[in-house]
């Protein structure tokens, strides 16, 4: 292989090898086959995160539902900020999306018919959602990556780590990346690129989040000039266990379980959540929304009727009385994860649960085909903000946003990609530039007295200081500060280490270089926004502001590198903004 | 119980070391850590340039497999008291080449995945979705288990097939060959045959048995593989004794 | 194709001695060879048998000769390890289902167990009517 500082030339690179990533890339193969994808992934495709999704991804298939309520439990789940022309593409294309997959091969549980079988899901009035027992990420996944195997035009550089975006005069090039294994930075050429890079949770210290949730989509974007947003909506799902945040999936609230106080008490009777009953209620109590669950555990927490843990409060998800059968057949990975990591067995026993940063409504800013304001570049998936979500997602729509949007935002960038001219030979520069920084300015640093894991420990701590379940404007403005603080300390941090093949140490600093400008962005549009609405609640501004704030905010990067919020309207169609009713 | 432990970690940088070494960390003995957080904690506070692979921390995204003690183990479901008073050995899969410290090479695998055709095969050629392919729960279950496969190569890091002859396909690439197979809405069966049947597809293997014993799935990689070798033997039995046309 | 210089570990000739489980199953590869003597030894028997009484006592003589008796209990005990190991693995190589359920690994085994007893009556049966 030559030593030249461009490594390959594809027609759409798409940076992100998990559900949205991985979906759009056989959108792109299925619509123009003469065209040369590529998918650049920090990690093999079948590492992604998406693996670990449990359980299920809505779509309308049971004769008794319609495309309206999942509409409607969409938008009032989203407490009115999610678009509704985008909400009505995604639940028009979900079910054929979900059939797609069906057609390669992924294992969706069935009924005993043979036909698809679908659960309830929290705030989802109907039962739409299809599973593949508690495992759907990971059975979606590997379907999705051995039904891309089938497709020569696809390009794979797995272990590749972006850096940083090619953009000349206000159209997207390409990407410099480093090969984790070599350690070569090089620049990949795309006429058009699609961001599919998940995540952020690890921006928060306590997640459901895999290591590798860093955002850096996100931050890619924010510095090519792309805003994002809705950036201040973050999801705490209600049920994680302590100390390592994995996830108890809400499907175990929808086959039936309870979450108990420390008295044995339902305690979501409480905040308007409906009332109790022996088996599930649809958008009623334990399948309420998250935002909802997550901050009654809090109110919980300050009347004292929570159980003390080595991990903080925690309440206790109740599955004993759906029985070993049950358990077996719908939840084995969550019996699997207790008895691995809890050591208890939820067919016997209480599971200690508490609330973990678990999701990022906001993201980079696209429109219905994933679009951004960068010409050639798209996104698609977690890191996207479309916005079907808004300011509360509702259990079980991330999954089919994947293929929906990840879908669309590929035709989309195989249409712009047939059309487009090949990259300007001024992007050589950039990418030299790119070289330079990461050679002089990230490696060549002494390593000094800050170290990276400590930054990024205060930057964790930060985060769910001020950007936690409730929110105060003088608790975000501090936070803040210290986010500015640590950005200027990551410059003195260095990398102790000089090999170049596998340098872990040399990828942590990049993330935590894009994870701290995530936690600015999350704080500066929190701020803005003084309201309370879905995930967003203020304790200085209680109530949602329809008149003030039925907007979306983007977050711009200035010259000097300072984020700028400006206001974006909401779409609305046909749902005019109501009060969010559960349980009644 | 002891409050820490010893981490025997096998280090090895391809820029300057000439064959892997041995370094020693001490690492708190938690209840709740796994050899995973006590690798972390050796990142994050005592040598930030030890290199390993981890990302869902929840035995799923098959990142984090590694020889502990010797045997092959996912380091994030596998927990330090289990060891102690230790030490204990962490060494990368073995069987693969060595990156990086405990980093393996997986291209073989990642090459060779492709050659079994993992996606469904139809005699039909559908390209508009309407409808689902009916499956009952039973047909389901015919294959589910070797549908459970995270990739995670411990198979491959406890099979002396693939040792001593690394062109061998091994279990996992099988497994999912015969998951697919097995699959009611599959007709692909005859295509793979013809790539297993091959000098390095199921007849490589006799049946040491130990890729089932360290698969944290329970998917029987050694099953899948016998099974196939059933089916191959009995087509070529077929494809003896029958004229061509009546196969 | 990767160019860092990845480092191979070379495979001791020893390597089955490293576990139990390999041991194990090395000594059942090793027990072919003992099954495949003993069909030598019926075909001689066999042969001698063919022969007349002569050549039949001639082969009792030999077979009770030490190193053949030592042999063919050394023999013996392979044999039943290549038995056991088998039985043991054929769940593993066959899924049984009977009505269209599977049937479980342990009664896979035990009949198994089951036709050996038939099989061994039975011969013992033809030989001692
Ligand atoms: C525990 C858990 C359970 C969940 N369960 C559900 C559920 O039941 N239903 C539901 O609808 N949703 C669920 N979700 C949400 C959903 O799984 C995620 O939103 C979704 O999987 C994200 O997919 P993605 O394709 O956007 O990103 P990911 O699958 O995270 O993929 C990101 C990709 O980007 C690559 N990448 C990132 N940065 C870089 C870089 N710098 N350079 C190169 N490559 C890069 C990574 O390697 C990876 O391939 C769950 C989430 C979690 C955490
Ligand atoms: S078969 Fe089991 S051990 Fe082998 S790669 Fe798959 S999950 Fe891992
Ligand atoms: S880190 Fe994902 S399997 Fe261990």
């Amino acid at each position: 292989m030559s030593d030249s500082l461009v490594r390959a030339a594809h027609d759409v690179l798409i940076v992100g090898g998990g559900g949205a990533g991985l979906r759009a890339a056989i959108a792109i193969a299925e619509t123009n086959p003469q065209l040369d994808v590529a998918v650049i992934s920090k990690v093999y495709p079948m590492r992604s995160h998406t693996v670990s999704a449990e359980g299920g991804a809505a779509g309308v298939i049971a004769a008794d539902d319609t495309l309206d309520e999942h509409i409607y439990d969409t938008i009032s789940g989203s407490d009115w900020l999610g678009d509704q022309d985008a909400i009505e593409a995604f639940a028009h294309e979900a079910p054929r999306e979900l059939l797609q997959l069906e057609h390669w091969g992924c294992p969706w549980s069935r009924q005993p018919d043979g036909h698809i079988a679908v659960r309830a899901f929290g705030g989802m009035k109907k039962m739409r959602t299809w599973f593949a027992a508690d495992k759907t990420g990971f059975h979606m996944l590997h379907t999705l990556f051995q039904t891309s195997l089938k497709y020569n035009e696809v390009t794979r550089y797995d272990e590749v780590f972006v850096t940083r975006l090619l953009v000349d005069d206000g159209r997207v090039h390409g990407a410099v990346a480093v090969g984790l294994m070599t350690g070569k930075i090089q620049a990949v050429t795309g006429k058009a690129v699609i961001l599919c890079t998940g995540g952020c949770g690890k921006v928060f210290p306590f997640t459901t989040n895999a290591n590798i949730n860093t955002g850096d989509g996100m931050s890619l974007a924010y510095r090519a000039g792309a805003p994002l947003k809705d950036m201040e909506f973050v999801q705490y799902h209600p049920t994680g266990l302590p100390f390592t945040g994995i996830l108890i999936t809400e499907a175990t609230r929808a086959e039936g379980g309870w979450l108990l106080n420390k008295d044995g008490y339902r305690y979501l009777q409480d905040y308007d959540l409906g009332k109790p009953s022996p088996t599930p209620e649809l958008r009623s109590m334990e399948l309420g929304p998250r935002d909802r669950l997550s901050q009654a555990f809090v109110h919980e927490v300050e009347k004292g009727r929570t159980s003390d843990s080595p991990w903080g409060p925690v309440v206790h998800l109740d599955l004993r009385h759906l029985g070993e059968q049950v358990i077996d057949t719908r939840l084995p990975f969550v019996r699997e994860l207790c008895l691995k990591y809890e050591r208890i067995d939820p067919v016997h026993e209480l599971i200690p649960v508490r609330p973990v940063v678990h999701y990022m409504m906001g993201g980079v800013h696209t429109d219905i085909d994933g679009a951004t304001p960068v010409a050639g570049l798209y996104a698609a998936g977690e890191t996207a903000c479309v916005s079907i979500n808004g300011a509360n997602r509702l259990g079980s729509n991330s999954l089919p946003e994947l293929l929906v949007f990840g879908a669309r935002a590929g035709r989309a960038a195989a249409e712009y990609a047939s059309a487009a001219r090949a990259a300007p030979a001024v992007i050589e520069a950039q990418a030299a530039d790119e070289v330079r920084r990461l050679e002089r300015d990230v490696m060549g640093r002494e390593p000094g007295t800050e170290r990276i894991s400590t930054i990024r420990d205060d930057m964790q701590a930060t985060m769910e200081e001020a950007a936690g379940i409730y929110r105060t404007g003088p608790a975000m403005a501090k936070g803040a500060d210290a986010l500015a603080e640590l950005q200027q300390r990551l410059l003195k941090a260095g990398v102790a280490d000089t090999s170049r093949s596998f340098n872990t140490e040399l990828t942590a600093a990049l993330e935590l270089a894009n994870m701290l400008d995530i936690g600015e962005c999350i704080l500066r549009s929190g701020l803005e926004r003084e309201e309370s609405r879905g995930a967003h609640q203020r304790l200085d501004f209680p109530d949602r502001d329809d008149r003030r704030f039925l907007i979306h905010h983007l977050v711009h990067r200035n010259p000097d590198e300072t984020p700028r919020v400006a206001p974006l309207p909401v779409t609305i169609t046909r749902w005019p903004p109501g009060e969010r009713i559960y349980g009644r | 119980m002891p409050d820490s432990i010893r981490l025997e970690v096998t280090r090895y940088r391809p820029d300057t070391d000439s064959e892997p070494q041995r370094q020693e960390y001490d690492v708190p003995l938690r209840k709740e850590w796994t050899v995973l957080d006590g690798l972390n904690h050796v990142k994050n506070e005592v040598d930030t340039t030890l290199s390993f692979r981890w990302s869902c921390r929840m035995g799923i995204c098959g990142s984090c497999g590694m020889n502990v003690d010797g045997e092959p183990k996912l380091t994030c479901a596998t927990f330090l008291t289990d060891y102690a008073p230790g030490p204990v050995r962490v060494e990368p899969l073995a069987n693969f080449p060595v990156v990086r410290d405990l980093v393996v090479d997986l291209f073989d695998f990642m090459e060779r995945l492709p050659r079994v055709k993992p996606w469904i095969i139809r005699d039909d050629d559908v390209t508009e979705v309407d409808g689902e392919y009916l499956q009952t729960p039973e047909e389901l279950d015919a294959y589910k288990q070797f549908s459970m496969c995270i990739n995670c190569m411990l198979c491959y890091s406890a099979c002396p097939v693939y040792g001593l002859d690394p062109t061998f396909i091994g279990p996992a690439a099988i497994a999912l060959a015969e998951r697919y197979d097995l699959d009611s809405r599959d007709h692909g069966a005859r295509e793979r045959l013809d790539v297993l049947i091959e000098h390095e597809g199921v007849w490589g293997c006799t049946f040491v048995g130990e890729c089932t014993r360290v698969c944290p799935k329970h998917v029987d990689p050694a099953g899948a593989i016998q099974r196939y070798k059933l089916k191959a033997a009995k087509e070529s039995v077929k494809a003896f004794l029958l004229p061509r046309g009546t196969r | 194709m990767t160019e860092v210089r990845t480092y191979r570990r070379p495979m001791s000739i020893w390597w089955w001695t490293k576990k139990r489980s390999y041991f194990v199953f090395v000594m059942r590869e090793l027990s072919s060879i003992f099954v495949a003597w003993f069909v030598v030894f019926l075909l001689l028997l066999v042969r001698a048998v063919g022969r007349g009484g002569a050549a039949y006592d001639d082969f009792l003589d030999w077979a009770a000769s030490p190193g053949i008796v030592v042999l063919n209990f050394i023999a013996m005990g392979f044999l039943l390890l290549h038995t056991v190991t088998w039985f043991n693995l054929t769940p593993q190589a066959m899924a049984v289902r009977v009505h269209g359920r599977p049937v479980p690994p342990a009664v896979v085994i035990a009949s198994q167990y089951v036709g050996l007893v038939v099989v061994s009556a039975f011969v013992y049966w033809l030989v001692t009517r």
